[in-house]
């Protein structure tokens, strides 16, 4: 009986802690023991991830050491492998470009060079390109790109030759303009513009013209693209007018260059008084 | 035996100069590389082929260039000989008839180069020659010229060694 008192006692007390619990009665003590609890548990998670860190992440850290090193190493190599092929790319359309032209104009016949040098002298605009006597290669023979003239081949040796752009201050090319029917002489100069020379002053000429070769002289074959007018100087008391003209060919990213092969230069030298 | 060197050498130089230095242009301007080899080469005290350097330094640029053969042996001779003669007026200041030497070495080659294309018949006007090739190709050369002369200067070192002692 004195047991049963006890325990009932006991009950209510409880009962009446969790309910003045449940009614916030006794809020300033649960917080503060949540409080307790949960500054216990986290020291003690800490701790504990800490010393989970300290057996575990060591050889997470050297297989990620490993994992990056390996993935810097594949990243390099398909950078490498990125470049070769861009450039491969870069090659293949300027030789795919080169043989539509070669297929558009097939009465001639082109043997194809890449370029491997420049002349030592600033003075002059030559090339160097990797294909000699041994290829078919002739002094004289003009030089062309899918895009225009370029100059012609000025010096061969088995292996090699030099060419003679037509950017080259000793360079004269006879040239027809399109749009005018006229016939003038376009000279290279040192900084590397073209101009046109002996235009008698009743020619009309024009921006944006189309620049060709005439065949005059023998040393180019007719209608091969050079350029377009670029700007007229025409001064009233000059015999003749003067004008600029922009090159089709960039000669400054030259890589490969065809040959015409078949074309034979006629040297008109004895003709001359 | 120790003149050979100056074959592998000035082959390289030549090379680097049409694939590289050729294409490292300032306005119209580009070093001329075998000359800054030349006078270097010739600016070392212990050195004594320099003349044999210039002739074949000549021979392999008439042989690459579209300019006639005179022209560089001319300048190339003309290099060395400034620069041994400036050698024994200036020798306790090396870096003065260095840069001396180069500077006058490069305006007399390409002074020549002028001339000989004016004989040739190609004019070019001198203004437009002074502005867009002789006076860049003058700046490239004096920037090039020391990280050339050092190669030089070590070059010379191991062709000859007891001299260098």
């Amino acid at each position: 009986m004195k047991d049963f008192f006890q325990t009932t006692i006991l009950f209510l007390v409880v009962a009446g802690i969790l309910a003045l619990a449940l009614s916030g009665s006794l809020g300033f003590l649960s917080s503060g023991l949540n409080n307790v609890l949960v500054t216990a548990q986290t020291w003690v998670s800490v701790r504990f991830t800490a010393v989970q860190e300290f057996i575990t992440v060591p050889r997470n850290v050297t297989e990620l050491r490993q994992q990056v090193a390996g993935l810097e190493t594949e990243n390099a190599r398909l950078q490498a492998l990125v470049v070769q092929l861009q450039n491969q790319v870069a090659d293949t359309q300027a030789l795919a470009a080169l043989v539509k032209f070669s297929r558009t104009t097939p009465e001639n016949a082109y043997t194809a060079a890449s370029v491997i040098g420049r002349d030592p002298s600033p003075f002059l605009r030559y090339i160097i390109i990797d294909k000699g006597s041994n290829d078919g290669l002739r002094r004289g023979m003009p030089v062309v790109t899918d895009q225009g003239l370029v100059g012609r081949v000025d010096a061969v040796i088995s292996s090699a030759a030099r060419v003679q752009l037509i950017t080259d201050p000793g360079s004269a090319v006879n040239i027809r303009l399109e749009k005018a029917g006229k016939e003038a002489v376009l000279t290279g100069t040192v900084s590397g513009d073209l101009t046109l020379e002996l235009v008698p002053q009743d020619v009309a000429l024009e921006t944006g013209d189309v620049v060709l070769t005439s065949g005059l002289g023998g040393g180019y074959p007719t209608d091969l693209i050079v350029g377009q007018i670029l700007s007229v100087r025409k001064r009233d008391a000059d015999l003749f007018q003067q004008a600029y003209v922009q090159p089709v060919v960039d000669f400054s990213q030259l890589k490969i260059v065809l040959i015409i092969t078949d074309f034979r230069p006629v040297d008109i030298s004895p003709l001359l008084p | 035996m120790k003149n050979l060197v100056a074959i592998p050498v000035l082959i390289l130089t030549f090379i680097l100069q049409t694939a590289i230095f050729s294409r490292i242009n300032l306005l119209a301007g580009a070093a001329d590389l075998a000359l800054l080899v030349l006078v270097s080469w010739a600016l070392q005290e212990q050195v004594r082929s320099a003349w044999h350097w210039a002739g074949l330094a000549a021979l392999m640029a008439a042989f690459l260039s579209g300019l006639p053969p005179y022209v560089y042996l001319l300048s190339y001779l003309m290099a060395v000989a400034l620069a041994r003669f400036l050698l024994r007026q200036v020798w306790q200041m090396p870096l003065l008839a260095l840069f001396t030497v180069i500077f006058f070495s490069t305006l007399l080659s390409n002074l020549v180069s002028y001339l000989a294309l004016w004989v040739t018949g190609v004019n070019i006007p001198l203004e437009d020659a002074l502005a867009q090739v002789i006076l860049p190709a003058l700046f490239l050369n004096l920037l090039f010229i020391l990280p050339v002369h050092s190669l030089l200067r070590d070059l010379a070192r191991w062709v000859y060694p007891q001299e260098a002692l």
